[in-house]
């Protein structure tokens, strides 16, 4: 049975639990065991990260002693931030020397380094190891515009995951559901990150750059691989649908695209709780449409 | 045996950390010294007269000077030693600035250390005997490999000397990457104007013997006696019977094969000849694309060939060349900054779109759309559309200056062809916009800097101090997305067309024609040379010079400047018959010699040979092994492996070692 | 304004590298999403601090308005990591008590602290709640908080880590630096 160690970080058990939602249903379905860190702290993307330099190594370390000490040996974190800080806090640990110095606490006995993979190559190995192999609905029609965002790719060397400029591995696992992935040119421009709260009119302004040039490829959807992204593109598209005829871009999870092409229901992936709507995107592909999407 | 020790202070050099005088003192003492001085600048006129002096009035019969390395002067020295009748491997030079005054501080241990260096040598000067110069024949003809503007001028100038070239290049014609260029800077020539008459030049005189579509296999041999085994690729097309008619071209039926004259920007024939002033005006067929050689039919240019030149049972052929001198001389390519290339630790350029968008072009490209015998007859058109672009905006250091994702170095050239290419498109677009994002202007030439002025003040073309971050392509247009670090503003422009100076690289099979003719390289690979200040032409190893772009990115002026010198260089090497070469070499003792050779199998330059031994009535005795004079560089690797004690250096004997170590010893 | 005197040694111990690796070509900026609302270009900042004016570089917008997204870094033909030089520029405009030029942002991370501090864990609405009374940005978002609520995405009772011992270690020992 495929088991993996499962870090869900702050905001999967908060605003993104349809991305945690979406994934244990998928997980349940597929029979693959989820083993969650026990009592996992905030890894401290965005405030630890911007303000303390040993902070943001020490928090994410933290998790990673406390998964060795479960036996865990690979991470799945599914949010970019998460996934990225605790990559990054293991490669300072061992390439910078006032992180050593200061930390050296975390390189006694219990602690080891783990690997982290985040959602998108979670779902390569589960595709490679045969278990994600078929399709109950097919997605065939259905234009997705793939948004990656900016912590899955950068910085390179770290993370060293797909090509930092030209991605191409989200739209690699969505072929399996037949949609068609668009090709567009706002893949990896960020989407403000954390400053949704403190400056929301930046967030608006950079958004409709993304959702505008999504729209101009003939996007239907827009797949996410970041609950922040989402949250920034979801909710405060709201903001740009004062605007008179704007058109809407649903944001859906990848593993919510995916949960769909296996045949789950919406609610049960719970894209019922995004704000934007998605009904008249996914309605034609499921015989009953009970829930408002 | 009465030996001379001379103290060099080198001014401060060695003065400041070895005390000079009480070196010179304690070197007296040493039994068979009869004179030892010390001296501010021993390499100076008066400091050589005073050795002289010395030898004459002491009757010396051997000269120890402590000073820098040999490598600096001990030429020097020989030299003034020989003028006044003492042989020059007589005088041994003790080295204690390299070896001592330059790499410690304390005043005290380096003069001990000092006196000992000059003890050293003053057992193995004792040991010394009279050695001559070995002389061996030279080979007046060279051979010049690459068949660009440097390897062309190299080859005239040693040609014009009345001594014979051998010219190889690759591809099927001579020109190099001048030929496709349109015009060249800062004079606005164009640029095949310029270069075919030499091109022809070659090709008629009668001292040049031209070898196109051909590559160097194999060189053998040391400075003025180099064998060098060349490949003739098959061209499929008989060279005697061919008039360069051009029918075969025009019928051939495949057309698509990638041409790589004009950059992949149009496609060519199966046969072709790669541009129309090409010399020779031979064609070639390329059998990776040609029908008959893929499926045995066509053969359309078989039908069409009026003299039957064509040829499909031609073989690659192995020509030996004796030469002398060999001149490097080949050029450079393109970096190429599609996405990350496989197994390159380089990231390349994804964010510039370049192999993804069609407009997004290199500086090559854009020569071949500027040049009146390209592919859009020298009209600026996007090869998306094939209309006018009305903007253009051109990119500086891709790929150069940049340690991240090309290499650390700058190509020297891009300010310059950039400035040109905008002046050339202002010229041929007159309501055109340029824009050029920079981060220097480096535009140190003679003319250059007024060049670079003339695009900004009188053609209009807007500089913008900065890099570009992204391109990428929105209804047609490329949106390129700059800053402006001097105003401090974000700068975004809609492209047209959008043309990339790319950095200058090594040739890619460069590293391997370095090992073949055995010269070092560079980690970029580009060819090293000796020093790179006073002797930028020669490679270190001796009779192999190098030229042009092959060994560091360079301008058309430089490079034929610098072909000239190499010919030079080459010129100097034939104007003896004879080259002396350093005696010290390894000497086999035949009597002791057991035959097992062991030498030879460790002998890095073949230099060991197998030498009958025969008695008075001829019959034979044994194998022995012999060392060709010729050949052997004195390593002493064959003296360290023979068991027997059998193989000697001359100059460096185990006597004259062992004792260098006792003197050591001595408390 | 008094800058302590190690700043720039701070600064590279922090971030690992000499800023004058810059030569200041300006793709950092050219690519950075936030540039036209920050009064430096991200380029300037490096500038100023490569020419010892430190405060200019501590008092500005632009280091607050890093949104982390690293494409500088990315980019930098010198491999310089821009993003990181920013994160310690924000550390040591703390640590040397400047006012933060953008004063949400700062309010929104020493929210965001607080609540890792107290919990372990990040509790948003916990958060927004000690963000809305520090900044006395009440109305925003109040149309959105109903559905959040509704959806459980939004909730009043706070997840805590059970074992805080490590966590409180951590930030006593940082607290005392």
């Amino acid at each position: 049975m495929y088991t993996i160690g499962y870090y869900p970080g702050c905001s999967l058990t908060g605003s993104a639990k349809e991305f945690d939602k979406s994934l244990r249903k998928i997980c349940d379905l597929l029979g693959i065991k989820l083993v969650e860190i026990e009592d996992w702290n905030c890894c401290g993307a965005t405030s630890a990260h911007a303000t303390n330099h040993l902070l943001s190594v020490s928090l994410p370390l933290l998790n990673i002693k406390k998964a060795y000490k479960q036996g865990i040996t690979k991470i799945l974190a599914p949010c970019a931030a998460c996934y990225n800080r605790l990559v990054t806090a293991q490669y300072e640990l061992t390439k910078n020397n006032l992180v050593k110095r200061e930390l050296s606490e975390f390189l006694e006995n219990d602690y080891n380094s783990i690997k982290v993979i985040n959602i998108i190559e979670f779902f390569q190995e589960i595709i490679k190891e045969g278990i994600l192999d078929k399709k109950v609905v097919s997605l065939k029609g259905l234009k997705v515009a793939c948004y990656y965002g900016c912590l899955l790719l950068r910085p390179k060397e770290i993370v060293d995951f797909d090509d930092s400029e030209q991605p191409s591995s989200m739209e690699e696992i969505i072929k399996i559901t037949d949609a068609t992935p668009v090709d567009w040119n706002y893949k990896i421009e960020c989407c403000g990150a954390s400053h949704s709260i403190a400056h929301k009119d930046i967030v608006v302004d950079l958004i409709g750059k993304i959702l505008g040039d999504a729209q101009k490829h003939f996007a239907d959807i827009m797949v996410v691989a970041c609950p922040m992204c989402h949250s920034n593109l979801d909710m405060r598209q709201l903001e740009l649908r004062k605007n008179d005829g704007y058109k809407s871009i649903p944001i859906i999870y990848l593993t919510e695209l995916i949960g769909l092409s296996l045949g789950l229901s919406p609610e049960e992936l719970g894209i019922n709780l995004h704000f934007i709507e998605s009904r008249l995107v996914f309605e034609k592909y499921f015989s009953k449409v009970e829930v408002q999407l | 045996m009465k030996i001379g020790v001379f103290v060099c202070h080198c001014g401060e050099n060695i003065g400041k950390t070895v005390d000079c005088p009480r070196a010179a003192q304690e070197s007296a003492k040493i039994p068979g010294v009869v004179i030892s001085v010390d001296n501010k600048y021993t390499c100076s006129d008066p400091g050589q007269n005073m050795i002289k002096n010395a030898i004459k009035e002491y009757n010396l019969d051997g000269v120890v000077v402590a000073s820098c390395s040999p490598h600096m002067h001990e030429k020097t020295f020989r030299k003034a030693v020989a003028s006044v009748g003492m042989n020059p491997y007589m005088c041994e030079i003790a080295n204690i600035r390299e070896q001592c005054s330059w790499v410690h501080d304390d005043v005290e241990e380096a003069t001990k250390k000092a006196i000992d260096l000059i003890r050293i040598a003053v057992e193995k000067v004792k040991r010394n005997f009279a050695l001559t110069p070995i002389k061996v024949p030279v080979t007046k003809r060279a051979l010049v490999i690459g068949g660009g503007i440097s390897g062309i001028q190299s080859a005239l100038d040693i040609a014009n000397a009345g001594y014979e070239v051998v010219l190889v290049e690759k591809e099927p014609s001579i020109g190099g990457h001048m030929s496709q260029l349109s015009e060249t800077f800062p004079t606005l020539d164009c640029s095949q104007c310029i270069l075919t008459p030499r091109m022809v030049e070659v090709y008629q005189h009668p001292k040049i013997k031209l070898l196109t579509y051909s590559e160097v296999e194999k060189v053998e041999g040391f400075i003025g006696n180099f064998k060098v085994t060349i490949k003739k690729k098959p061209r499929y097309v008989d060279e005697t019977k061919c008039t360069g008619c051009g029918l075969c071209t025009q019928k051939c039926p495949i057309k698509k094969a990638p041409n790589e004259f004009e950059q992949g920007m149009i496609k060519r024939t199966a046969i072709y000849v790669p541009f129309p002033q090409a010399v020779p005006n031979i064609p070639v067929i390329d059998n990776t694309v040609c029908t008959y050689f893929r499926t045995g039919k066509c053969q359309m240019c078989v039908k069409v060939c009026g003299k039957e030149a064509i040829d499909f049972n031609q073989k690659e052929r192995f020509v030996v060349e004796e030469v002398g001198a060999i001149i490097v001389a080949t050029g450079y390519s393109l970096y190429k900054i599609d996405k990350k290339p496989k197994d390159s630790p380089i990231k390349g350029y994804g964010e510039y779109g370049y192999g993804m968008y069609p407009d997004v072009i290199d500086g090559l490209q854009f020569e071949r759309l500027a040049s009146a015998s390209g592919p859009t007859a020298g009209e600026i058109k996007r090869p998306s559309d094939k209309k006018e672009p009305k903007k253009v905006v051109f990119i500086q250091c891709v790929g150069s200056r940049d340690e991240s994702k090309g290499f650390s170095y700058c190509s020297k050239i891009c300010c310059m062809y950039t400035a040109k290419h905008a002046m050339l498109y202002k010229h041929k677009v007159h309501d055109g916009e340029a824009y050029v994002f920079y981060m220097d202007i480096r535009s140190g030439g003679k003319m250059y800097e007024e060049f670079v002025r003339r695009a900004i003040e009188e053609d209009d073309v807007k500089y913008i101090r900065g890099r570009v971050s992204r391109i990428y392509e929105d209804g047609g247009k490329y949106i390129v997305k700059g800053e402006d670090t001097i105003a401090g503003i974000p700068v975004e422009i809609d492209a047209d067309m959008v043309v990339l100076a790319t950095a200058i690289v090594a040739q890619n099979d460069s590293k391997k024609l370095a090992q073949t003719i055995g010269i070092p390289y560079d980690k970029y690979g580009f060819l090293n040379e000796v020093h790179p200040k006073l002797r930028p032409v020669e490679s270190s190893t001796a009779g192999v010079y190098l030229a042009g772009a092959c060994q560091a990115p360079r301008d058309i002026p430089e490079s034929v400047a610098m072909a000239s010198a190499a010919a030079s260089k080459a010129l100097v090497l034939f104007g003896s018959d004879m080259l002396e070469r350093e005696p010290t070499i390894a000497k086999v003792n035949e009597a002791t010699c057991a035959g097992c050779f062991y030498c030879q199998k460790v002998c890095a330059y073949n230099a060991i040979e197998k030498k009958e031994i025969k008695d008075r009535n001829g019959n034979f005795v044994k194998y022995v092994a012999y060392v060709n004079p010729g050949l052997c560089q004195g390593c002493g690797t064959c003296n360290a492996t023979c068991p027997s004690k059998s193989v000697e250096l001359i100059g460096y004997t185990d006597e004259q070692i062992f004792a260098e170590i006792n003197a050591l010893a001595i408390l | 304004m008094e800058i302590k005197n190690n700043f720039i040694n701070d600064l590279i111990n922090i971030t690992n590298q000499n800023p004058s690796l810059c030569y200041q070509c300006g793709k950092c900026s050219a690519g950075c999403p936030l540039r036209k609302y920050m009064d430096l270009a991200p380029n300037q900042v490096v500038r100023f601090v490569q020419l010892g004016k430190y405060d200019k570089a501590l008092h500005s917008k632009t280091i607050w308005l890093c949104a982390g997204c690293m494409n500088c870094a990315a980019r930098c033909p010198k491999n310089f990591d821009l993003h990181r030089f920013m994160d310690a520029m924000r550390e040591l405009a703390i640590r040397n008590n400047v006012k933060p030029a953008d004063s949400k942002v700062a309010s929104f991370h020493s929210s965001s602290l607080k609540q890792i501090k107290k919990h372990g864990k990040l509790n948003e609405f916990g958060l927004i709640f000690d963000y809305k009374l520090n900044t006395l940005d009440l109305i925003q978002d109040v149309d959105n908080a109903p559905k959040m609520v509704m959806n459980g995405k939004i909730s009043f009772i706070s997840h805590n880590v059970r074992n805080k011992n490590e966590i409180n270690k951590i930030f006593k020992k940082l607290e005392n630096k």
